[in-house]
């Protein structure tokens, strides 16, 4: 799992491997929440989108064993 | 085409290398941001991408751009890492046959650049470091090219 800008500040670390994978995003959030709650409620904060394996997510997404899970909050370039 | 580089690039030799050759081309726009920022600071911002995707939303992006606008081709290269203030951040070309399209392509690559592409960019201040998300501006810019609703 990967966190990016100000969610990688607020969890304190970038990246790191849940073994073993969680079935879907709900249950990896669950499993966030019972660590680290403000890291868990800054996921759900507005504008914060998951990819998994590089591709956007919609809804509650299926991991499978190695996917990579990204929380990618708002976006800002240039 | 997109290019991440964590190293300053120039402007000038990538617009020309953009340019050459091309004789039914017409128009090439171009549009370079800046970092702007305190002088004092050896950092202006710095910006994060997610390595592949970032790369592969750019790519549709600019597919977006040469399907909507008729472009022959266009352009991004995009910094990454600390940046100097001065230093140049982004690079848009666009090549259409004539010259509104080019510019109405670089203006709406660079919209969605600002509030969509997938970077995260820190300030770096005399009062510390922050994270910038889109401003409201940024996001009533982008809505400029939304389908109109009529």
């Amino acid at each position: 799992m990967l966190l990016f800008g100000r969610l990688r500040d607020v969890a304190g670390w970038r990246e790191r491997v849940f073994e073993p994978v969680p079935a879907r995003l709900s249950a990896l959030k669950a499993m966030i929440r019972s660590a680290d709650p403000a890291l868990a409620d800054a996921l759900e904060g507005p504008g914060v989108q998951a990819a998994v394996d590089k591709v956007l997510a919609r809804g509650d997404a299926a991991l499978h064993p190695g996917a990579e899970v990204a929380f990618l909050p708002p976006m800002s370039g240039g | 085409m997109i290019r991440l580089v964590t190293e300053t690039f120039d402007p000038g030799a990538e617009l020309n290398a953009f340019s050459a050759g091309r004789t039914v081309t017409g128009a090439v726009a171009s549009f370079l941001g800046l970092a702007r920022g305190d002088p004092s600071q050896p950092a202006a911002l710095e910006l994060e991408a997610y390595p592949g995707f970032t790369e592969s939303q750019i790519a549709a992006l600019i597919e977006t751009a040469i399907d909507r606008f008729g472009l022959q081709d266009a352009r991004v290269i995009h910094r990454i890492g600390p940046i100097p203030p001065g230093d140049p951040i982004v690079l848009v070309l666009t090549a259409s046959p004539h010259r509104r399209e080019a510019f109405e392509a670089c203006d709406f690559l660079m919209d969605y650049l600002k509030s969509r592409a997938p970077f995260w960019k820190k300030e770096h201040g005399a009062d510390g470091e922050r994270w910038v998300e889109p401003t409201k501006r940024d996001l009533s810019d982008i809505q400029r090219w939304d389908a109109p609703s009529s």
